[in-house]
Protein backbone atom coordinates (compact mmCIF):
# COMPACT_ATOMS: atom_id res chain seq x y z
CA UNK A 1 0.00 0.00 0.00
CA UNK A 2 1.09 3.12 -1.18
CA UNK A 3 0.34 7.13 -0.30
CA UNK A 4 0.57 7.71 -4.32
CA UNK A 5 -2.55 9.24 -5.62
CA UNK A 6 -3.52 7.69 -9.13
CA UNK A 7 -5.69 9.29 -12.09
CA UNK A 8 -6.92 7.40 -15.26
CA UNK A 9 -6.07 9.38 -18.45
CA UNK A 10 -8.58 10.02 -21.00
CA UNK A 11 -7.62 10.39 -24.24
CA UNK A 12 -9.48 10.96 -27.52
CA UNK A 13 -7.86 10.87 -31.39
CA UNK A 14 -3.82 10.89 -29.55
CA UNK A 15 -5.31 14.22 -27.36
CA UNK A 16 -4.97 13.74 -23.57
CA UNK A 17 -8.77 15.61 -22.42
CA UNK A 18 -8.77 18.30 -20.58
CA UNK A 19 -10.53 16.94 -17.58
CA UNK A 20 -7.45 14.70 -17.34
CA UNK A 21 -5.31 17.82 -16.18
CA UNK A 22 -8.02 18.64 -13.66
CA UNK A 23 -7.49 15.23 -12.30
CA UNK A 24 -3.74 15.52 -12.09
CA UNK A 25 -3.88 18.73 -10.58
CA UNK A 26 -6.05 17.59 -8.10
CA UNK A 27 -4.19 14.72 -7.30
CA UNK A 28 -0.67 16.49 -7.35
CA UNK A 29 -2.58 18.42 -3.89
CA UNK A 30 -3.25 15.58 -2.67
CA UNK A 31 -0.69 13.74 -2.84
CA UNK A 32 1.53 16.51 -1.10
CA UNK A 33 -0.59 16.19 1.70
CA UNK A 34 -0.07 12.42 1.83
CA UNK A 35 3.55 12.55 1.48
CA UNK A 36 3.43 10.66 -2.05
CA UNK A 37 3.48 10.86 -5.21
CA UNK A 38 0.86 11.68 -8.43
CA UNK A 39 0.55 8.63 -10.93
CA UNK A 40 -1.37 8.26 -14.15
CA UNK A 41 -2.93 5.35 -15.32
CA UNK A 42 -2.49 5.55 -19.25
CA UNK A 43 -4.32 2.65 -21.31
CA UNK A 44 -3.21 1.32 -24.69
CA UNK A 45 -1.22 5.05 -25.99
CA UNK A 46 1.67 4.80 -24.22
CA UNK A 47 2.76 7.09 -26.88
CA UNK A 48 0.58 9.65 -25.13
CA UNK A 49 2.96 10.14 -22.29
CA UNK A 50 4.88 12.64 -23.46
CA UNK A 51 1.46 14.49 -22.73
CA UNK A 52 1.37 14.22 -18.79
CA UNK A 53 4.02 16.39 -18.05
CA UNK A 54 2.45 17.20 -14.84
CA UNK A 55 2.55 13.60 -13.68
CA UNK A 56 5.14 11.77 -11.29
CA UNK A 57 4.66 8.25 -12.62
CA UNK A 58 3.15 7.69 -16.12
CA UNK A 59 1.70 3.56 -15.85
CA UNK A 60 1.39 2.42 -19.35
CA UNK A 61 -0.22 -1.01 -20.05
CA UNK A 62 -0.21 -1.88 -24.07
CA UNK A 63 -2.59 -4.02 -25.68
CA UNK A 64 -5.08 -4.00 -29.19
CA UNK A 65 -8.54 -3.91 -26.88
CA UNK A 66 -7.44 -0.76 -25.25
CA UNK A 67 -7.07 1.21 -28.12
CA UNK A 68 -10.67 2.76 -27.98
CA UNK A 69 -12.52 3.32 -24.68
CA UNK A 70 -13.95 -0.36 -24.20
CA UNK A 71 -15.59 -0.48 -20.53
CA UNK A 72 -14.21 -4.26 -19.54
CA UNK A 73 -11.22 -3.56 -21.41
CA UNK A 74 -10.62 -0.59 -19.25
CA UNK A 75 -11.77 -2.14 -16.26
CA UNK A 76 -9.85 -5.24 -16.09
CA UNK A 77 -6.24 -3.04 -17.42
CA UNK A 78 -7.07 -0.60 -14.58
CA UNK A 79 -7.50 -3.37 -12.07
CA UNK A 80 -4.26 -4.72 -12.53
CA UNK A 81 -2.91 -1.29 -12.58
CA UNK A 82 -4.46 -0.99 -9.00
CA UNK A 83 -3.01 -4.62 -7.84
CA UNK A 84 0.26 -3.88 -8.86
CA UNK A 85 0.84 -0.23 -7.58
CA UNK A 86 -1.53 -0.07 -4.91
CA UNK A 87 -2.46 3.61 -5.08
CA UNK A 88 -3.80 5.23 -1.63
CA UNK A 89 -6.53 7.26 -4.11
CA UNK A 90 -8.26 6.66 -7.16
CA UNK A 91 -9.81 9.97 -9.03
CA UNK A 92 -11.79 9.58 -12.42
CA UNK A 93 -13.99 11.70 -14.12
CA UNK A 94 -17.74 11.63 -13.25
CA UNK A 95 -18.14 11.57 -16.91
CA UNK A 96 -18.80 8.42 -18.93
CA UNK A 97 -15.72 6.26 -18.41
CA UNK A 98 -15.99 7.26 -13.98
CA UNK A 99 -19.68 6.63 -14.13
CA UNK A 100 -18.87 3.53 -16.24
CA UNK A 101 -16.18 2.11 -14.23
CA UNK A 102 -16.49 3.45 -10.70
CA UNK A 103 -18.60 1.17 -8.84
CA UNK A 104 -17.41 -2.06 -10.34
CA UNK A 105 -14.01 -0.76 -9.57
CA UNK A 106 -15.35 -0.26 -6.09
CA UNK A 107 -16.26 -3.74 -5.42
CA UNK A 108 -13.44 -5.43 -7.58
CA UNK A 109 -10.52 -3.22 -5.84
CA UNK A 110 -12.81 -3.19 -2.04
CA UNK A 111 -12.39 -0.15 -1.68
CA UNK A 112 -15.04 2.63 -0.79
CA UNK A 113 -16.03 5.20 -3.96
CA UNK A 114 -17.39 9.02 -3.56
CA UNK A 115 -19.50 10.03 -6.37
CA UNK A 116 -20.25 13.74 -7.57
CA UNK A 117 -17.32 14.73 -5.93
CA UNK A 118 -16.58 18.61 -6.22
CA UNK A 119 -13.92 18.59 -3.61
CA UNK A 120 -11.43 16.93 -1.63
CA UNK A 121 -8.67 16.96 1.59
CA UNK A 122 -6.60 14.99 3.50
CA UNK A 123 -8.10 15.32 7.15
CA UNK A 124 -6.14 14.14 9.93
CA UNK A 125 -4.86 11.19 7.37
CA UNK A 126 -8.24 10.75 6.35
CA UNK A 127 -9.58 11.41 3.01
CA UNK A 128 -12.75 14.01 3.18
CA UNK A 129 -14.96 14.25 -0.09
CA UNK A 130 -18.01 16.97 -0.47
CA UNK A 131 -20.09 15.48 -2.98
CA UNK A 132 -22.80 17.48 -4.78
CA UNK A 133 -25.99 15.78 -4.84
CA UNK A 134 -29.88 15.80 -5.50
CA UNK A 135 -28.87 18.32 -8.78
CA UNK A 136 -26.53 19.84 -6.42
CA UNK A 137 -29.19 21.09 -3.67
CA UNK A 138 -27.15 19.29 -1.09
CA UNK A 139 -23.70 18.83 -0.15
CA UNK A 140 -22.41 15.75 1.89
CA UNK A 141 -19.07 15.94 3.30
CA UNK A 142 -18.26 11.89 3.30
CA UNK A 143 -14.99 10.05 4.36
CA UNK A 144 -13.50 7.29 2.40
CA UNK A 145 -12.93 4.93 5.65
CA UNK A 146 -10.08 2.35 4.51
CA UNK A 147 -6.87 2.23 3.67
CA UNK A 148 -7.95 3.20 0.08
CA UNK A 149 -10.50 4.90 -1.85
CA UNK A 150 -12.10 6.29 -5.43
CA UNK A 151 -13.17 9.28 -6.26
CA UNK A 152 -15.08 10.71 -9.11
CA UNK A 153 -14.59 14.33 -9.64
CA UNK A 154 -16.88 16.77 -11.12
CA UNK A 155 -14.84 18.22 -14.57
CA UNK A 156 -14.67 22.03 -14.17
CA UNK A 157 -14.54 22.16 -10.03
CA UNK A 158 -10.83 21.88 -9.80
CA UNK A 159 -8.17 23.82 -11.04
CA UNK A 160 -6.42 21.90 -14.64
CA UNK A 161 -2.82 21.47 -13.26
CA UNK A 162 -0.90 22.45 -16.76
CA UNK A 163 2.28 22.76 -15.10
CA UNK A 164 5.05 19.99 -15.62
CA UNK A 165 7.39 18.37 -13.17
CA UNK A 166 11.03 18.99 -14.27
CA UNK A 167 12.72 15.75 -15.88
CA UNK A 168 8.88 14.77 -17.15
CA UNK A 169 7.43 11.39 -15.42
CA UNK A 170 9.26 7.81 -15.03
CA UNK A 171 7.22 5.55 -17.47
CA UNK A 172 6.93 2.70 -16.22
CA UNK A 173 5.04 -0.30 -18.34
CA UNK A 174 2.46 -3.26 -16.71
CA UNK A 175 1.92 -6.21 -18.60
CA UNK A 176 -1.25 -6.73 -20.12
CA UNK A 177 -4.03 -8.95 -18.25
CA UNK A 178 -4.39 -12.35 -20.14
CA UNK A 179 -8.54 -11.40 -19.53
CA UNK A 180 -7.90 -8.99 -21.97
CA UNK A 181 -8.53 -11.55 -24.91
CA UNK A 182 -10.86 -12.65 -23.48
CA UNK A 183 -13.69 -9.98 -23.27
CA UNK A 184 -17.52 -10.26 -23.19
CA UNK A 185 -18.20 -6.77 -25.52
CA UNK A 186 -16.50 -5.76 -28.61
CA UNK A 187 -16.11 -2.40 -30.38
CA UNK A 188 -18.20 -2.35 -33.68
CA UNK A 189 -17.90 1.63 -34.65
CA UNK A 190 -16.68 5.11 -33.03
CA UNK A 191 -19.64 7.81 -33.88
CA UNK A 192 -18.64 11.52 -34.92
CA UNK A 193 -21.18 14.31 -33.17
CA UNK A 194 -23.86 15.00 -35.73
CA UNK A 195 -23.09 17.37 -38.28
CA UNK A 196 -25.39 19.89 -40.06
CA UNK A 197 -27.46 21.34 -37.50
CA UNK A 198 -25.92 25.24 -35.89
CA UNK A 199 -22.84 24.97 -34.30
CA UNK A 200 -24.10 26.24 -30.43
CA UNK A 201 -20.66 26.28 -29.35
CA UNK A 202 -19.57 29.43 -32.11
CA UNK A 203 -22.35 30.98 -30.81
CA UNK A 204 -22.13 34.71 -29.02
CA UNK A 205 -24.88 34.83 -27.45
CA UNK A 206 -27.35 31.91 -25.98
CA UNK A 207 -30.84 31.51 -25.19
CA UNK A 208 -30.99 28.32 -23.23
CA UNK A 209 -34.12 26.60 -21.67
CA UNK A 210 -34.23 23.99 -18.99
CA UNK A 211 -36.96 21.82 -16.83
CA UNK A 212 -38.62 24.59 -16.11
CA UNK A 213 -40.08 25.04 -19.79
CA UNK A 214 -42.23 22.22 -19.01
CA UNK A 215 -43.97 21.21 -22.57
CA UNK A 216 -42.64 21.43 -25.88
CA UNK A 217 -45.38 24.00 -26.86
CA UNK A 218 -43.65 26.40 -24.73
CA UNK A 219 -40.91 26.29 -26.23
CA UNK A 220 -42.25 28.59 -28.74
CA UNK A 221 -42.08 30.97 -26.36
CA UNK A 222 -38.61 31.03 -25.93
CA UNK A 223 -37.70 30.32 -29.59
CA UNK A 224 -39.45 33.76 -30.14
CA UNK A 225 -36.82 35.59 -28.36
CA UNK A 226 -34.09 33.79 -29.47
CA UNK A 227 -35.18 34.67 -32.91
CA UNK A 228 -36.11 38.39 -32.27
CA UNK A 229 -31.99 38.36 -30.76
CA UNK A 230 -30.76 36.33 -33.79
CA UNK A 231 -29.63 33.66 -31.13
CA UNK A 232 -29.64 29.74 -31.42
CA UNK A 233 -31.65 28.33 -28.62
CA UNK A 234 -30.17 25.45 -26.75
CA UNK A 235 -30.69 23.46 -23.55
CA UNK A 236 -30.45 21.31 -20.48
CA UNK A 237 -30.59 17.51 -20.60
CA UNK A 238 -34.05 16.78 -19.69
CA UNK A 239 -34.94 19.01 -22.99
CA UNK A 240 -33.10 17.46 -24.93
CA UNK A 241 -33.91 13.84 -23.66
CA UNK A 242 -37.82 15.03 -23.36
CA UNK A 243 -37.02 14.86 -27.74
CA UNK A 244 -38.56 18.75 -27.25
CA UNK A 245 -34.67 19.91 -29.25
CA UNK A 246 -32.47 17.54 -31.25
CA UNK A 247 -29.21 16.37 -28.98
CA UNK A 248 -26.95 19.31 -30.71
CA UNK A 249 -28.40 21.87 -28.94
CA UNK A 250 -27.48 20.32 -25.71
CA UNK A 251 -25.20 21.51 -23.51
CA UNK A 252 -23.33 20.08 -20.36
CA UNK A 253 -21.33 17.05 -19.79
CA UNK A 254 -23.21 15.12 -22.19
CA UNK A 255 -23.90 17.34 -24.88
CA UNK A 256 -21.39 20.45 -25.62
CA UNK A 257 -19.42 22.74 -23.37
CA UNK A 258 -20.23 26.60 -24.29
CA UNK A 259 -18.74 29.97 -23.31
CA UNK A 260 -20.92 32.46 -25.57
CA UNK A 261 -20.38 36.44 -24.36
CA UNK A 262 -23.83 36.17 -22.93
CA UNK A 263 -25.93 32.96 -21.42
CA UNK A 264 -29.24 33.47 -20.95
CA UNK A 265 -30.84 30.80 -18.90
CA UNK A 266 -34.69 30.00 -18.51
CA UNK A 267 -35.88 27.66 -16.01
CA UNK A 268 -32.52 25.93 -15.54
CA UNK A 269 -31.80 24.72 -12.02
CA UNK A 270 -27.92 24.35 -12.64
CA UNK A 271 -27.49 20.72 -11.79
CA UNK A 272 -23.66 19.67 -12.08
CA UNK A 273 -23.41 18.57 -15.19
CA UNK A 274 -25.27 21.45 -16.97
CA UNK A 275 -22.97 24.02 -15.17
CA UNK A 276 -19.97 21.90 -16.34
CA UNK A 277 -21.08 22.82 -19.40
CA UNK A 278 -21.56 26.45 -19.49
CA UNK A 279 -19.80 28.06 -16.09
CA UNK A 280 -17.11 29.64 -17.89
CA UNK A 281 -19.67 31.57 -20.56
CA UNK A 282 -18.32 35.50 -20.48
CA UNK A 283 -21.76 36.75 -18.87
CA UNK A 284 -24.61 34.41 -16.90
CA UNK A 285 -28.28 35.96 -16.84
CA UNK A 286 -30.21 33.29 -15.23
CA UNK A 287 -34.11 33.22 -14.66
CA UNK A 288 -35.74 30.49 -12.17
CA UNK A 289 -38.07 30.55 -9.47
CA UNK A 290 -36.49 28.74 -6.90
CA UNK A 291 -34.03 31.25 -5.19
CA UNK A 292 -32.07 28.31 -3.88
CA UNK A 293 -31.50 27.02 -7.61
CA UNK A 294 -27.66 26.11 -7.88
CA UNK A 295 -27.70 27.95 -10.91
CA UNK A 296 -27.50 31.72 -9.02
CA UNK A 297 -24.04 30.31 -7.34
CA UNK A 298 -22.32 30.92 -11.05
CA UNK A 299 -24.90 33.57 -12.89
CA UNK A 300 -23.72 37.03 -12.36
CA UNK A 301 -27.22 38.43 -13.29
CA UNK A 302 -30.08 36.66 -11.69
CA UNK A 303 -33.60 37.07 -11.39
CA UNK A 304 -36.81 35.06 -9.68
CA UNK A 305 -39.55 35.90 -11.90
CA UNK A 306 -41.17 33.29 -13.67
CA UNK A 307 -39.40 33.19 -16.89
CA UNK A 308 -43.35 32.68 -18.76
CA UNK A 309 -43.79 36.68 -17.44
CA UNK A 310 -40.43 37.59 -18.50
CA UNK A 311 -39.95 36.40 -21.58
CA UNK A 312 -42.24 38.02 -23.36
CA UNK A 313 -41.45 41.04 -22.40
CA UNK A 314 -37.94 40.59 -23.30
CA UNK A 315 -39.38 39.51 -26.85
CA UNK A 316 -41.09 43.13 -26.73
CA UNK A 317 -37.75 45.02 -25.29
CA UNK A 318 -35.54 43.55 -28.16
CA UNK A 319 -38.32 44.12 -31.03
CA UNK A 320 -38.46 47.91 -29.57
CA UNK B 1 -35.69 -12.82 -23.41
CA UNK B 2 -36.23 -11.44 -19.77
CA UNK B 3 -35.51 -7.75 -19.00
CA UNK B 4 -35.06 -6.66 -15.50
CA UNK B 5 -35.22 -3.16 -14.89
CA UNK B 6 -34.15 -1.83 -11.09
CA UNK B 7 -36.14 1.69 -10.65
CA UNK B 8 -35.99 4.07 -7.28
CA UNK B 9 -37.51 6.55 -6.08
CA UNK B 10 -35.80 9.86 -5.85
CA UNK B 11 -36.88 12.74 -3.93
CA UNK B 12 -38.87 15.17 -6.66
CA UNK B 13 -36.16 18.07 -7.06
CA UNK B 14 -38.57 20.61 -7.88
CA UNK B 15 -39.54 20.80 -4.71
CA UNK B 16 -37.29 22.26 -1.44
CA UNK B 17 -35.14 20.13 0.18
CA UNK B 18 -35.14 20.20 4.14
CA UNK B 19 -31.84 18.53 5.91
CA UNK B 20 -32.88 16.46 8.92
CA UNK B 21 -32.06 18.09 12.23
CA UNK B 22 -28.84 15.90 13.04
CA UNK B 23 -27.48 17.12 9.56
CA UNK B 24 -26.62 13.79 8.44
CA UNK B 25 -29.09 13.32 5.56
CA UNK B 26 -32.14 14.87 4.47
CA UNK B 27 -35.60 15.31 6.04
CA UNK B 28 -37.65 13.02 3.73
CA UNK B 29 -41.42 13.08 5.79
CA UNK B 30 -42.72 15.97 3.21
CA UNK B 31 -40.67 15.62 0.06
CA UNK B 32 -43.19 13.62 -2.88
CA UNK B 33 -40.79 11.12 -4.69
CA UNK B 34 -40.91 10.46 -8.42
CA UNK B 35 -38.89 7.53 -10.10
CA UNK B 36 -35.49 8.46 -10.92
CA UNK B 37 -35.22 10.29 -14.20
CA UNK B 38 -32.66 7.93 -15.69
CA UNK B 39 -35.10 5.02 -14.51
CA UNK B 40 -37.46 6.48 -16.88
CA UNK B 41 -35.60 6.27 -19.57
CA UNK B 42 -34.43 3.09 -18.78
CA UNK B 43 -37.95 1.51 -18.34
CA UNK B 44 -38.53 3.25 -22.30
CA UNK B 45 -35.90 1.39 -23.84
CA UNK B 46 -36.87 -1.67 -22.46
CA UNK B 47 -40.54 -1.16 -23.35
CA UNK B 48 -39.01 -0.32 -27.01
CA UNK B 49 -37.21 -3.42 -26.76
CA UNK B 50 -40.67 -5.43 -26.53
CA UNK B 51 -42.68 -3.97 -28.40
CA UNK B 52 -39.95 -4.56 -31.40
CA UNK B 53 -39.37 -8.18 -30.32
CA UNK B 54 -41.16 -9.38 -27.65
CA UNK B 55 -39.61 -9.20 -24.28
CA UNK B 56 -40.87 -9.89 -20.97
CA UNK B 57 -40.22 -6.73 -18.53
CA UNK B 58 -39.84 -7.32 -15.07
CA UNK B 59 -39.98 -3.68 -13.06
CA UNK B 60 -38.29 -4.08 -9.51
CA UNK B 61 -38.01 -1.52 -6.74
CA UNK B 62 -37.26 -2.03 -3.40
CA UNK B 63 -39.90 -2.20 -0.60
CA UNK B 64 -37.66 0.57 1.51
CA UNK B 65 -38.27 3.30 -1.09
CA UNK B 66 -41.17 5.72 -0.47
CA UNK B 67 -44.42 5.43 -3.06
CA UNK B 68 -42.77 2.57 -4.40
CA UNK B 69 -46.51 0.98 -5.54
CA UNK B 70 -47.40 4.26 -7.73
CA UNK B 71 -43.62 3.80 -9.38
CA UNK B 72 -44.22 0.00 -9.75
CA UNK B 73 -47.67 0.32 -10.91
CA UNK B 74 -47.46 3.07 -13.60
CA UNK B 75 -44.49 1.07 -15.01
CA UNK B 76 -47.20 -1.94 -15.65
CA UNK B 77 -49.92 0.88 -16.81
CA UNK B 78 -46.92 1.76 -19.44
CA UNK B 79 -46.81 -1.96 -20.65
CA UNK B 80 -44.42 -3.70 -18.33
CA UNK B 81 -45.16 -7.31 -17.62
CA UNK B 82 -44.73 -7.73 -13.99
CA UNK B 83 -43.78 -5.57 -11.01
CA UNK B 84 -41.85 -6.94 -8.03
CA UNK B 85 -41.10 -4.89 -4.75
CA UNK B 86 -37.87 -6.15 -2.88
CA UNK B 87 -37.83 -6.54 0.72
CA UNK B 88 -34.92 -7.48 3.39
CA UNK B 89 -33.64 -4.41 3.46
CA UNK B 90 -32.47 -3.14 7.11
CA UNK B 91 -35.70 -2.13 9.01
CA UNK B 92 -33.23 0.59 10.71
CA UNK B 93 -34.17 2.89 8.12
CA UNK B 94 -32.26 4.72 5.23
CA UNK B 95 -28.41 3.74 5.18
CA UNK B 96 -27.38 6.81 2.69
CA UNK B 97 -28.04 10.42 3.21
CA UNK B 98 -31.49 10.21 1.37
CA UNK B 99 -32.64 6.54 0.85
CA UNK B 100 -30.93 3.25 0.81
CA UNK B 101 -27.57 3.62 -0.58
CA UNK B 102 -26.48 1.94 -3.88
CA UNK B 103 -24.36 -0.73 -2.78
CA UNK B 104 -27.43 -1.90 -0.45
CA UNK B 105 -29.38 -1.64 -3.25
CA UNK B 106 -26.96 -3.15 -5.41
CA UNK B 107 -27.00 -6.36 -3.26
CA UNK B 108 -30.39 -6.76 -2.97
CA UNK B 109 -31.34 -6.74 -6.51
CA UNK B 110 -28.31 -8.94 -6.67
CA UNK B 111 -29.55 -11.81 -4.52
CA UNK B 112 -32.77 -11.44 -6.45
CA UNK B 113 -31.08 -11.70 -9.76
CA UNK B 114 -29.39 -14.92 -8.72
CA UNK B 115 -32.30 -16.37 -7.84
CA UNK B 116 -34.63 -15.16 -11.17
CA UNK B 117 -31.56 -14.37 -13.77
CA UNK B 118 -32.42 -12.10 -16.54
CA UNK B 119 -31.08 -11.45 -20.39
CA UNK B 120 -30.50 -8.04 -19.74
CA UNK B 121 -30.77 -5.62 -16.59
CA UNK B 122 -31.37 -2.30 -17.93
CA UNK B 123 -31.54 0.85 -15.12
CA UNK B 124 -30.54 4.44 -15.17
CA UNK B 125 -27.05 5.41 -15.77
CA UNK B 126 -27.49 7.34 -12.34
CA UNK B 127 -29.70 8.90 -10.04
CA UNK B 128 -29.69 12.24 -8.00
CA UNK B 129 -28.27 10.86 -4.74
CA UNK B 130 -26.37 8.15 -5.72
CA UNK B 131 -24.03 9.55 -3.35
CA UNK B 132 -21.35 5.77 -2.85
CA UNK B 133 -22.05 5.30 -6.89
CA UNK B 134 -23.80 4.21 -9.68
CA UNK B 135 -25.98 0.91 -9.46
CA UNK B 136 -25.30 -0.33 -13.15
CA UNK B 137 -21.80 -0.99 -12.80
CA UNK B 138 -21.88 -2.30 -9.11
CA UNK B 139 -24.96 -4.36 -9.65
CA UNK B 140 -22.98 -5.97 -12.74
CA UNK B 141 -19.55 -6.61 -10.10
CA UNK B 142 -21.47 -8.32 -8.19
CA UNK B 143 -22.98 -10.33 -10.32
CA UNK B 144 -20.06 -10.74 -12.82
CA UNK B 145 -21.72 -10.24 -15.57
CA UNK B 146 -20.40 -7.22 -18.77
CA UNK B 147 -21.97 -3.72 -18.09
CA UNK B 148 -21.93 -0.78 -19.76
CA UNK B 149 -23.12 3.01 -18.97
CA UNK B 150 -24.41 5.92 -20.40
CA UNK B 151 -26.03 4.05 -23.40
CA UNK B 152 -28.37 6.18 -25.89
CA UNK B 153 -29.85 3.25 -27.71
CA UNK B 154 -30.18 -0.59 -26.94
CA UNK B 155 -30.77 -3.65 -30.05
CA UNK B 156 -30.83 -7.29 -29.47
CA UNK B 157 -30.20 -9.96 -31.81
CA UNK B 158 -28.16 -13.57 -31.91
CA UNK B 159 -27.41 -13.39 -28.20
CA UNK B 160 -26.14 -10.66 -27.69
CA UNK B 161 -26.86 -6.47 -27.68
CA UNK B 162 -25.52 -4.21 -30.00
CA UNK B 163 -25.68 -0.43 -27.74
CA UNK B 164 -24.83 2.65 -28.06
CA UNK B 165 -22.61 4.72 -25.47
CA UNK B 166 -22.15 8.28 -25.17
CA UNK B 167 -19.17 10.49 -24.47
CA UNK B 168 -18.81 14.11 -24.10
CA UNK B 169 -19.17 16.30 -27.23
CA UNK B 170 -21.81 13.91 -29.00
CA UNK B 171 -19.28 11.29 -29.40
CA UNK B 172 -20.51 7.85 -29.14
CA UNK B 173 -19.21 3.99 -29.38
CA UNK B 174 -21.38 1.39 -30.95
CA UNK B 175 -20.27 -2.42 -28.98
CA UNK B 176 -21.32 -5.57 -29.16
CA UNK B 177 -22.52 -7.24 -25.92
CA UNK B 178 -22.85 -10.74 -24.89
CA UNK B 179 -25.69 -11.65 -22.95
CA UNK B 180 -26.43 -11.05 -20.02
CA UNK B 181 -25.35 -8.04 -19.46
CA UNK B 182 -26.20 -4.96 -17.41
CA UNK B 183 -27.03 -1.84 -19.24
CA UNK B 184 -26.73 1.56 -17.51
CA UNK B 185 -29.14 4.15 -19.68
CA UNK B 186 -28.77 7.49 -20.20
CA UNK B 187 -31.75 8.59 -22.80
CA UNK B 188 -33.95 6.43 -24.63
CA UNK B 189 -34.35 6.33 -28.37
CA UNK B 190 -37.72 8.14 -27.72
CA UNK B 191 -39.33 10.12 -24.52
CA UNK B 192 -40.87 8.14 -22.03
CA UNK B 193 -44.65 7.16 -22.84
CA UNK B 194 -46.93 8.35 -20.76
CA UNK B 195 -49.31 6.35 -18.80
CA UNK B 196 -52.73 7.68 -18.02
CA UNK B 197 -54.40 7.81 -15.00
CA UNK B 198 -57.03 5.66 -15.46
CA UNK B 199 -54.69 3.14 -16.42
CA UNK B 200 -52.51 3.23 -13.15
CA UNK B 201 -55.56 2.67 -11.64
CA UNK B 202 -56.63 -0.24 -13.21
CA UNK B 203 -53.16 -1.65 -12.71
CA UNK B 204 -53.31 -1.01 -9.07
CA UNK B 205 -57.22 -2.58 -9.44
CA UNK B 206 -56.06 -5.94 -10.79
CA UNK B 207 -53.49 -5.87 -8.24
CA UNK B 208 -50.44 -7.50 -10.04
CA UNK B 209 -47.90 -5.98 -7.60
CA UNK B 210 -45.81 -9.00 -6.36
CA UNK B 211 -43.54 -9.03 -2.56
CA UNK B 212 -40.52 -11.07 -2.20
CA UNK B 213 -37.85 -11.33 0.47
CA UNK B 214 -34.80 -11.92 -0.51
CA UNK B 215 -31.48 -12.19 1.39
CA UNK B 216 -28.91 -9.14 1.78
CA UNK B 217 -25.78 -9.89 1.22
CA UNK B 218 -22.96 -7.73 2.77
CA UNK B 219 -22.11 -5.04 1.14
CA UNK B 220 -18.95 -4.21 2.97
CA UNK B 221 -18.04 -0.54 4.33
CA UNK B 222 -19.25 2.36 2.76
CA UNK B 223 -18.68 5.97 3.23
CA UNK B 224 -18.82 8.03 6.39
CA UNK B 225 -21.74 10.94 6.10
CA UNK B 226 -20.02 13.39 7.90
CA UNK B 227 -22.46 15.76 7.57
CA UNK B 228 -24.61 17.33 4.64
CA UNK B 229 -25.23 21.12 4.10
CA UNK B 230 -26.78 22.92 1.18
CA UNK B 231 -24.31 24.79 -0.73
CA UNK B 232 -23.32 28.27 0.84
CA UNK B 233 -24.89 30.97 -1.14
CA UNK B 234 -22.15 32.08 -3.13
CA UNK B 235 -23.81 35.99 -3.47
CA UNK B 236 -22.59 35.73 -7.08
CA UNK B 237 -25.60 36.38 -8.52
CA UNK B 238 -26.95 40.21 -8.80
CA UNK B 239 -30.17 39.32 -7.81
CA UNK B 240 -32.76 41.94 -10.37
CA UNK B 241 -35.69 43.05 -8.77
CA UNK B 242 -38.74 44.89 -10.48
CA UNK B 243 -41.37 43.83 -12.29
CA UNK B 244 -40.89 41.80 -15.15
CA UNK B 245 -40.97 44.96 -17.70
CA UNK B 246 -38.46 46.61 -15.33
CA UNK B 247 -36.12 43.49 -15.51
CA UNK B 248 -36.62 42.53 -19.33
CA UNK B 249 -35.14 46.45 -19.58
CA UNK B 250 -32.11 45.90 -17.74
CA UNK B 251 -30.98 42.24 -19.82
CA UNK B 252 -31.57 44.10 -22.56
CA UNK B 253 -29.72 47.15 -21.35
CA UNK B 254 -26.69 44.25 -20.40
CA UNK B 255 -27.22 42.63 -24.02
CA UNK B 256 -26.90 46.15 -25.53
CA UNK B 257 -23.70 46.85 -23.87
CA UNK B 258 -22.27 43.53 -25.48
CA UNK B 259 -23.41 44.71 -28.75
CA UNK B 260 -25.52 41.96 -28.44
CA UNK B 261 -28.86 43.73 -29.58
CA UNK B 262 -29.06 46.35 -32.39
CA UNK B 263 -30.42 49.54 -31.85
Amino acid sequence: MSVNVMVLAEHTDGQVSDGTYELIGQARALAAALGGVTEVALLGRADLAGQLGPADVVVCVEHPALEEYVPEAYERALLEVLAQRSPRLLLLSNATIGLDLGAALSVHWDAPLAAYVSALEIDGGAVVATAQILGGKVLAEVELPGRRGIATLLGGAFGADLGAAGAGPEVVHVAPPAGLGALRMSLRSVVGPDGGDIDISAADLLVSVGRGIESQENLETVQELADALGAPLSASRPVVDAGWLPKSRQVGQSGLKVKPRVYLAFGISGAPEHLEGMRRSEMIIACNTDPGAPIFGVAHYGTTLDLFDLVPELVDKVRG
Amino acid sequence: MRIVVPIKAVPDLVEEIDLAADETGIDREYLTFVISEWDAQALEEALLLKDAGGAEVVAVGLADDPDIDQLLYTALAKGADAAVKLTGAGAAGPSGPSGTRTADRAALLAAYLDAQPADLVITGVQAADDLDGQLPSRLAALLDLPHVSVVIGVEVGGGSATVRQEFAGGRSHELQVQMPAVIGVQSARQAPRYAPITRIRQAMNAGGLSELAVPARAAGDGLVVRRVHRPEASGKAEMMTGSAGEVAGQIVGLLRARGLVKG
